[in-house]
């Protein structure tokens, strides 16, 4: 149907005949506006992504029906065996759903950045006079957005279902806070290997065989104390453990100084080492 | 602000390289381009062409030698080189996912309009390049055609000094093919220079003032359309025999009558000679005219009998003494390129 359209109009009656002096009039060279600031790089790339939603809303899929199923699943599934309902468990278990489904949808990232290159786009921002990391700060903000929604659909889910934080409005808006910092900079590991992977499959590949120990293998589901020496190790020093701590602390109304302080400097960690990882081979070739 | 007209040489390119694991997409590339006109790179899938497109275009780092675009290093000065060219090709290309309006609105914002300029902007190319009734419609959804003009469209947004058109007419129809070329000559009597790259002869013909011929990564041939013609033939006569069984005769004849390499193609009664050549003094016609009056005389009955411009193909066995089969494959090659 599509490409009907396409042929249709490409034909008579709008055949297309170059005329030399509209041509000569848009070539006639204006005053070169100067170069946007990196600001206005980076806002008219986030621009882009929210386009794109608007384009392809079936993106949004991940960010929605994904979740919801996440939440119902587990709630049902560990609900019973875990604590004495699924009600009661919920209290302990959404913040932490909501980290893992967030922190797993970073990975949408590192393949939309490799469809990016593969389709070639990536090589006319290349081109461009601009700052360089803009494309990709843009990109992220974009999915900054899908992370908030991604959070708030999961709130939602869990407020139906009977989720009560003793924080408030407040202590969930610094939860989620802390959800989407910690995301905004764990994205760089994924632009990172969207850049060095072949393809899509694989950037898809390598983003599970880490997403899911690092989300699996942490406080999220059950608490620690529960698990064998060796693991509890690992779960410890794991940054989702700190995150689910510090955002669980937040939305109960309380503070874990010490797991928010272990959650920015992981953030920081992300953003410093890959950040500077993805420009060095973004701007390499 | 002084006349962006530009004098002198736009690229000049020594000794570049480039390799991709094994295969050695650059083996010592060099390019003088003057500014001011259409410069053609001509060759066969895989010679390079795409590898040095991306290297004079900042994208990619050569591993050995050195190229300037207007006097800058494309590598110690490659914000400087951005500022003033633009690429086009199969690999840089529009977001299609956007509809056009929205793509040029982009650029137009990146290159540093604000918002009601670049819409302004958007809408005046979109007029040019016939395309004002397609501006709200996903690119993804444009034909081939529509498709090329919107890309060159969010080239010269910034009316760049040097355009880069990588492969611009390849799978597109005669007609669309014809609106490039015309875009193309406007842009060049505008001032701009651009660099084409193409697969066929006589596109570059018809738009090059020099043409470079690459091949395995290396500049083989280089100079007008004329000279290089001249170098080659003019052109080329396919002959189909009756009887395969006189070819020996035929193809001896011709090469007398010729003095010009015969080619036997795989089927038993073809034979394949150029004509036009640098050593005779007669026209390509003229000497075809004569091949046929030999060959009458000496009784061999030709079935089928055509005059042509040389192909790449002859142009390339011509250069080379080996034809212009694709050593690799230009899409592993450019994706590869794209890493």
């Amino acid at each position: 149907m599509s490409s009907d359209i396409a042929t249709s109009t490409g034909r008579a009656p709008t055949v297309y005949v170059p005329s030399t002096e509209a041509l000569a009039a848009v070539l006639a060279p204006g005053e070169r506006p100067s170069r946007p600031s990196p600001l206005a790089a980076s806002l008219a790339f986030s621009w882009r992504a929210v386009l794109k939603i608007k384009h392809v809303p079936e993106q949004l899929f991940d960010v929605t029906a994904f979740p919801i199923i996440m939440v119902l699943m587990f709630t049902y599934l560990f609900g019973g065996a875990l604590a004495d309902s699924p009600r009661d468990y919920l209290q302990f278990f959404l913040p932490g759903i909501m980290v893992t489904s967030v922190v797993m949808i970073t990975m949408y990232t590192g393949v939309g950045l490799n469809t990016d290159i593969q389709k070639g786009v990536f090589d006319r921002f290349r081109t461009l006079p601009v700052w360089r990391p803009a494309a990709l700060v843009g990109m992220i903000v974009g999915d900054v957005l899908r992370y908030v929604l991604a959070a708030v659909v999961i709130l939602a889910v869990g407020l139906v279902l009977g989720f009560r934080p003793d924080g408030g409005l407040l202590g969930v808006g610094a939860g989620i806070g802390l959800l989407v910092v910690f995301s905004f900079a764990f994205s760089w590991v994924w632009t990172f290997f969207g850049l060095v992977l072949r393809s899509e499959k694989s950037v898809m590949g390598v983003s599970m065989m880490v997403l899911f120990p690092l989300t699996f293998l942490s406080n999220v589901f059950v608490a620690p104390s529960t698990m064998p020496g060796w693991l509890q190790a690992f779960v410890k020093a794991n940054p989702i453990t700190h995150l689910v701590s510090s955002v669980r602390a937040a939305m109960s109304g309380t503070t874990d100084a010490s797991a928010m302080t272990w959650t920015l400097l992981w953030s920081a960690f992300f953003l410093v080492v890959f950040g500077t990882l993805t420009m060095h081979r973004y701007n390499r070739r | 602000m002084s006349s962006r007209r530009s004098t002198g040489l736009a690229i000049e390119a020594e000794g570049l390289t480039r390799s991709f694991g094994e295969t050695r997409a650059l083996a010592g590339l060099d390019l003088q381009v003057p500014a001011g006109a259409v410069y053609g790179v001509l060759g066969p899938n895989g010679a390079g062409k795409t590898t040095a497109v991306r290297v004079l275009a900042t994208l990619l780092r050569p591993d050995g030698g050195r190229a300037r675009v207007f006097g800058h290093d494309v590598v110690t000065e490659a914000d400087a080189v951005r500022a003033r060219v633009s690429l086009t090709g199969q690999y840089a290309s529009v977001d299609e996912d956007l509809t056009g309006t929205e793509n040029l609105i982009l650029l137009g914002r990146l290159l540093g309009l604000r918002k009601p300029a670049a819409r302004q902007r958007a809408e005046q190319l979109l007029a040019a390049f016939g395309l004002t009734e397609a501006a709200g419609r996903q690119v993804k959804k444009y034909s081939g055609g529509m498709r090329r003009r919107i890309d060159i469209a969010a080239s010269i947004l910034n009316t760049p000094d040097l355009m880069f058109l990588d492969e611009p007419t390849t799978g597109l129809d005669p007609r669309s093919r014809n609106q490039v070329w015309e875009i193309v000559r406007a842009v060049v009597a505008h001032g701009t220079t651009v660099l084409l790259t193409t697969q066929y002869l006589d596109e570059a013909d018809k738009l090059a003032s020099r043409i470079a011929v690459v091949d395995h990564g290396r500049v083989i041939a280089e100079g007008t359309p004329g000279e290089l013609k001249s170098s080659v033939g003019t052109g080329t006569v396919h002959l189909r025999l009756r009887d395969a069984s006189v070819r020996p005769e035929a193809e001896r004849l011709l090469r007398t009558v010729l003095d010009a390499p015969v080619q036997l193609e795989p089927d038993p009664v073809a034979i394949t000679a150029r004509v036009g050549g640098a050593g005779s003094d007669l026209d390509a016609g003229a000497q075809a005219a004569r091949v046929l009056s030999e060959l009458s005389r000496a009784g061999i009955v030709v079935d089928d009998f055509s005059l042509g411009q040389p192909s790449l193909d002859e142009v390339f066995l011509a250069l080379t003494d080996h034809p212009a089969a694709p050593a690799e494959d230009e899409r592993d090659e450019t994706l590869e390129a794209a890493r």
